[in-house]
């Protein structure tokens, strides 16, 4: 027994998040470097100086009369810019949650059927719109059913495995895909133009009232999801481990997906679908800053909105005309995954 | 310290735990031994509350923790699983910090006690040399380590430990015992979960031997596990010697062979 010593002396052992905190800072000031560029860009050529004059204009610092540049940078630009940032920050954090909540590096919202029962609200919304309110709230409405539908068909027993719960998200993303056909079928011309473009995903509808709508509600889910990061943390450990170190496990994951499917389908149900953004984000940052939610996330969603910023840049400036976003970020998105598959495959059965 | 009364658990129908009560002291290092489909994992869980029973009382300190939510019981009861792979490269550190969680009152993370008595569990069980790497990339008995000095810093006075030594190759199975076997000369009572009866006989200061029907017989190891008992569960392949001071199982030479194993079944 006395080769075990319990005399040691810890030699430089340190439990220290300096590192981490500074990339979240650096990534943040990035963030605004980005937002300040891209504001810049745009088909209509503005100069970079009359375009900060708007902005300066509009926060009462300075003056400027131009009243279209007014329009093209205040209206316009600034809206598409700020429900980017909102967008992609929600897409990567409740990607993010999801990945820890179930255990799997490689789900996003999206795998339990959001996308599919947005897609069919907004698309009975735009074929009926004599029924429904507006396209976004019916597409919220029924991302949610999809959800909470698909969580109760995988509940066996009060737990809810991850193997039924995809297969209830592939089982439901298909009901939801032929009601979505149905209605393309028995629609306009017009209608079913509106609906593919929807589907696609964009910001070029974007508002000031959508940015009212979105950036506070998703400011303040993420924030509640950052601060369960810890939890999440053990959460991710496995269930019964979690129990065992004090966690109500069945009310944290409620909490969790919860949430994270709610920012996910507000977003969606403004700017359609956009792939991937809730995948690849939470995994880039795991591989820079490793797997401790408490920072995982933020910084995720930083680089979420940075992505997003970018990837709409492109679509608005790319061609003359507009190319749909959710087109981009699958560009991009897809090679990331192939390179995972094959690199990483270690990944897809852990 | 912990002690069970008329512990009763089905599942799904089916009878797993009958009637169980024991008793461990402050300090003793226990173990529950049986053959496979006993109910010895369902009897820690049970203990734990990962799994409820319908009836009878546990008691910690001499205090019922049946109505007592899992935070309260994290701080009362420790429990070590059997070593696995996560999905996510934690490091070693942050793993062991996980077992401050029912300690945490703010929603933030870990305090500077926290991570004081994390680094004292660090230091206890000597892995300050793998406290930096994570935990995915550990051999199995690391793991396990790991997961002992998580549960240390979860500063709990009972551990339960189920089948510590299991995956792990001689020498650790020997470590991980050593361990223990300080930790309960600490004042810490643990019980754990075991298949080798030598272990018993080697490390522990009682055992509960698990039948089909509930405990068979409970105490001293060397006392308990006669020859009589181990051959009563375990179908006569067992014979008991002695070397030294040290007791050992060894399987029995009377011409026991596969063949006669499949007529007396």
């Amino acid at each position: 027994m006395n080769n075990i010593s319990f005399e040691h002396k810890s030699g430089g052992l340190v439990f220290s998040n300096r590192t981490k905190v500074t990339f979240i800072i650096a990534l943040f000031i990035s963030l605004t470097i980005t937002a300040l560029i891209a504001i810049t860009r745009g088909a209509y050529d503005i100069s970079v100086i009359a375009v900060y004059e708007v902005i300066l204009d509009n926060l009462n610092i300075a003056t400027q009369t131009n009243s279209l540049f007014n329009t093209i940078v205040w209206e316009i630009r600034m809206p598409r810019i700020l429900l980017a940032i909102a967008v992609g920050m929600a897409l990567a954090t409740a990607g993010g949650v999801y990945q820890g909540t179930f255990r799997n590096p490689l789900v996003e919202p999206f795998i339990l059927g959001v996308s599919a029962g947005a897609a069919f609200g907004a698309a009975l919304s735009i074929v009926y719109p004599q029924y429904l309110f507006s396209i976004q709230l019916s597409a919220f409405m029924f991302g949610m059913v999809a959800v909470f539908g698909a969580y109760s068909l995988a509940s066996v027993r009060g737990q809810t495995p991850l193997v039924t719960l995809i297969l209830a998200g592939v089982i439901l993303g298909s009901l939801f895909g032929s009601a979505v056909s149905i209605l393309k079928y028995i629609s306009t011309e017009t209608g079913l133009r509106e609906i593919v473009f929807w589907m696609m995903g964009g910001f070029y509808y974007a508002t000031w009232s959508d940015v009212y709508q979105i950036v506070p509600v998703v400011t303040i889910c993420t924030i509640v999801l950052f601060i369960m990061g810890w939890k999440l943390n053990v959460l991710s450990m496995g269930e019964e481990e979690a129990k065992t170190l004090g966690i109500n496990t069945e009310r944290t994951k409620i909490i969790l997906i919860t949430l994270a499917t709610f920012v996910t389908a507000l977003s969606v149900s403004v700017v359609g679908i956009i792939a991937w953004v809730g995948l690849m984000m939470p995994h880039a940052a795991r591989l820079v800053i490793g797997p401790d939610h408490r920072f995982l996330l933020p910084s995720a969603a930083i680089m979420g909105a940075i992505f997003l910023i970018i990837c709409d840049t492109i679509a608005r400036t790319l061609t003359t005309a507009e190319i749909p976003v959710g087109i981009i970020t699958s560009i991009l998105g897809a090679p990331y995954l192939m390179y995972l598959l094959r690199t990483k495959k270690n990944i897809f059965f852990g | 310290m912990l002690k069970l009364e008329n512990l009763h658990f089905e599942y799904g129908g089916l009878k797993v735990l009958r009637d169980i009560s024991f008793e461990v002291e402050k300090g003793q290092l226990c173990a529950l031994f049986g053959p496979n489909g006993t109910g010895k994992t369902t009897l820690l869980k049970c203990i734990a509350r990962l799994l409820n029973y319908e009836k009878g009382n546990v008691l910690v300190e001499d205090k019922n923790i049946n109505k007592m939510k899992a935070g309260e019981i994290a701080k009362l009861i420790a429990y070590v699983p059997q070593e696995h792979k996560p999905p996510f490269p934690y490091l070693v550190k942050e793993v062991i910090l996980m077992g401050r969680t029912p300690h945490m009152g703010g929603a933030f993370g870990p305090s500077k006690e926290d991570i004081k008595a994390a680094m004292n569990a660090i230091e206890l069980i000597g892995i300050e040399h793998i406290a930096d790497k994570p935990y995915t990339a550990l051999s199995g008995g690391q793991r396990q380590l790991v997961l002992l000095a998580r549960a240390l810093a979860q500063g709990t006075k009972i551990l339960l430990l189920d089948e510590p030594t299991s995956n792990l190759d001689f020498q650790n199975q020997i470590k991980i015992w050593r361990i223990i076997k300080e930790l309960t000369q600490r004042g810490i009572s643990a019980l754990t979960c075991t298949h080798d009866p030598n272990h018993v006989l080697w490390f522990c200061d009682k055992v509960i031997v698990l039948g089909n029907n509930g405990v068979i017989v409970n105490g001293n190891p060397a006392k308990a596990l006669t020859e009589e008992t181990l051959n009563k569960i375990y179908g006569g392949v067992c014979s008991v010697k002695s070397f030294e001071d040290l007791q050992m199982v060894i399987p029995r030479s009377n011409g026991y062979s596969a063949s006669t194993s499949t007529v007396e079944e």
